[in-house]
């Protein structure tokens, strides 16, 4: 029974390659994996937007496909393999946990490209690329502590994982320097994507005396109950200013629309090669929604604080980094932490007063 | 607005979609099917209440859109299961992948729009009494209508003829087949009164929870609302302490968490599922003599005639 799939299969294909043979052979396939439902409005979005963005580029020379909603682990790997096997020459796979997966295929399909967004494996087919997302946060951090009037921070995590951690840690650093006493509340919702939860988790915070939200998890359901509240928030991912017009600060937005550009020009060129690119504010990865609901002299800080940022003159994690016990964290980057001690954060700084979970 | 009655308060309204999902799969199980769809029928009652909502402008319409989208989602449950016979589980497991499908395709143009939720009612005179004011008459329409519909649930099954057919149908199809009692139609009956709800349950979440459609927004919530009904030994009334202690567990871990009380949050997120676990034990330990699912649950019934 199975052989006879496997020959109806392979007919099939046969058949769909005689049909589109002429095109398929001058066009690059491109495959993406998302996490979540392209109108998430949020992570998955903004991959999303780059794809288009990024067939706009190329027109009739490329033919992409997408899958929606796979599930990260194991059972992703069928996925991805799905689209290497399709024919797919460049696949870009959208979250953390499909890292392995990845890895995976990629060492049976060595004629096919993967590109892994926020992890840290890599092999000579397999890139890996991600943004400076906590670049971001630290002026969120500013923000925060001018704006707040509680002095107390309200923080929607998902996942305790290394960027994640740099995140909140780059919020409190930028939050300290207005404010040296500022608190911050942190609600690890175990999930990216479950709007009625992450409502729950703004609410609570809120309940709690926390007066501005700050959420890394992807629907703008925590920006909706800031709003509501007459309370400030910041957006995620995408611009969320729709659904808070008077409660959102500012959001990071992920443009991946220019790497994906880029990679797929190189593909086309044949100069493809391995790589791991970690592009923040200067490379206009991460991109700072308008700086709404503010006073001008907020408004004004952050503005410069971005500039700084970007020129290279200001590094969130500069040296001295003081841990939760006391002690310096050790500067192997000179005067700021190295790329590898960002991406493997796995410790909060001074002034938390919380426990990372499972630690 | 005090932290106690806050919190009570976002009980309330988490537990209320639970609670809606699960009476109407509680009446479907009572007559003997098992319908494992509720997920896609939410879902699919999310997207339509939303959408009904935002094109008219009012909440009762968009609630209205969701019972209706939800029943038509039972009807290709009970065609499948009742006309055709074919296994309720596999067909109840294509319904939710259906379902998720259908209303990312439904609610595409929705997504990104915003409605004005339900408004949370204000009786002159209720609603200001002191502590219990706010909870008991200040919460939207929703929640207390999930209460309502558990009692008359309960009554309908336990104090009407009807009621009892119903239930004889479920446990025992050939003898009330036998008796001359409708068995099919019975529970066609009770799966579009399972859709009905489910519809709702989903509609909820749209119109009253987080006021915005976003595709896979029910989250997994009607399976929970599947785990409810056994937790609740397929009795109404203790759906109603089911639901609302998933809700306070929910609830209770996210403060427990901005407390900075010392227990990984994995372990806490996990506490609801746990808690079930415990109750489902004590409940088959405390009773002798077997199960206390409807006798024939999941068991097709094609009438000989």
């Amino acid at each position: 029974m199975k052989k006879i799939l496997i020959a109806a299969t392979a007919a099939m294909l046969v058949t769909g390659a005689g049909l589109f043979g002429a095109s398929a052979a001058d066009k690059l396939k491109v495959g993406f994996i998302y996490i979540g439902p392209v109108g998430d409005l949020g992570w998955t979005y903004q991959h999303d937007l780059a794809r288009q963005a990024m067939v706009k580029e190329f027109g009739d020379k490329v033919e992409t496909t997408f899958l929606e909603n796979v599930s990260e682990g194991p059972d992703s790997e069928r996925s991805i393999e799905q689209l290497a096997r399709a024919g797919n020459k460049l696949i870009f796979t959208t979250s953390f946990g499909y890292m392995e997966p990845t890895l995976k295929v990629a060492k049976k399909y060595p004629n096919v490209h993967f590109e892994h967004a926020t992890g840290y494996k890599r092999d000579k087919n397999m890139s890996t690329y991600s943004g400076r997302f906590y670049e971001g946060r630290y002026i969120q951090g500013i923000i925060a502590a001018k704006m707040s009037k509680s002095g107390v921070l309200g923080y929607i995590a998902s996942f305790p994982i290394p960027e994640v951690i740099s995140g909140i840690n780059a919020t409190i650093l930028g939050a300290q320097t207005i404010n040296p006493n500022i608190k911050i509340k942190i609600i690890w919702a175990n999930t990216w994507f479950d709007p009625g939860k992450e409502a729950d988790a703004a609410k609570a915070l809120l309940d709690q005396g926390a007066d501005i939200i700050m959420q890394h998890t992807d629907s703008p359901a925590a920006m909706q109950v800031a709003a509501e509240r007459g309370k400030l928030a910041f957006g995620q991912d995408s611009e969320m200013i729709k659904f808070g017009p008077r409660a959102q600060l500012t959001s990071i937005m992920n443009n991946w629309g220019p790497y994906y550009v880029e990679r797929v020009k190189a593909e086309l060129d044949g100069t493809w090669k391995s790589e791991d690119f970690w592009g923040g504010l200067k490379s206009k990865l991460v991109v700072m929604a308008p700086y709404t609901n503010m006073p001008d002299d907020v408004k004004k800080l952050a503005m410069e604080t971005e500039a700084a940022i970007t020129e290279g003159k200001l590094q969130p994690f500069k040296c001295p980094i003081v841990g939760q016990d006391g002690k310096e964290v050790e500067c192997k980057g000179g005067t700021h932490l190295d790329d590898g001690q960002v991406l493997g954060m796995n410790f909060y700084v001074k002034g938390i007063d919380d426990k990372i979970p499972g630690k | 607005m005090g932290l106690i009655e806050a919190i009570i308060l976002a009980v309330l309204a988490a537990s209320t979609p639970l609670l809606l999902a699960a009476t109407g799969e509680l009446v479907t199980e009572r007559s003997g099917v098992l319908n494992l769809g509720v997920e896609g029928m939410m879902i699919v009652g999310a997207a339509c209440g939303f959408g009904g909502a935002w094109l008219s402008g009012s909440i009762i319409v968009g609630a209205l859109c969701g019972i209706v989208a939800g029943v038509l989602m039972s009807l290709i449950f009970a065609l499948m299961t009742l006309g055709l016979a074919v296994n309720q589980v596999a067909a109840g497991l294509a319904l939710t992948i259906l379902g998720v499908g259908l209303s990312g395709l439904i609610g595409a143009r929705f997504v990104g729009e915003r409605i004005t939720p339900a408004p949370k009612l204000r009786i002159p005179g209720l609603t200001d009494i002191p502590l219990i004011g706010r909870i008991f008459f200040g919460e939207d329409a929703f929640v207390y209508l999930s209460l309502a519909l558990v009692g008359g649930v309960w009554f309908f099954l336990y104090k009407t003829r009807p009621g009892l057919i119903l239930r004889a149908a479920g446990d025992n199809h050939a003898s009330a087949h036998a008796l001359g009692y409708p068995v099919l139609k019975i529970r066609m009956l009770s799966v579009m009164f399972g859709g009905a709800c489910a519809g709702l349950a989903g509609a909820y979440l749209p119109l009253a929870y987080t006021p915005f459609f976003i595709p896979g927004m029910t989250a997994g919530r009607g399976w929970i609302a599947l785990a409810l009904v056994v937790f609740a030994s397929w009795l109404p009334g203790r759906l109603i302490i089911g639901a609302y202690l998933f809700g306070a567990v929910t609830i209770l871990q996210l403060h427990a968490q901005g407390w900075g009380i010392g227990i990984p949050s994995q372990f806490m997120s996990a506490l609801p599922y746990l808690a079930t676990v415990i109750v489902l034990v004590l409940i088959s330990r405390a009773r002798t003599g077997g199960s206390t699912a409807p006798a024939a649950l999941g068991t097709v019934f094609v009438p000989d005639r």
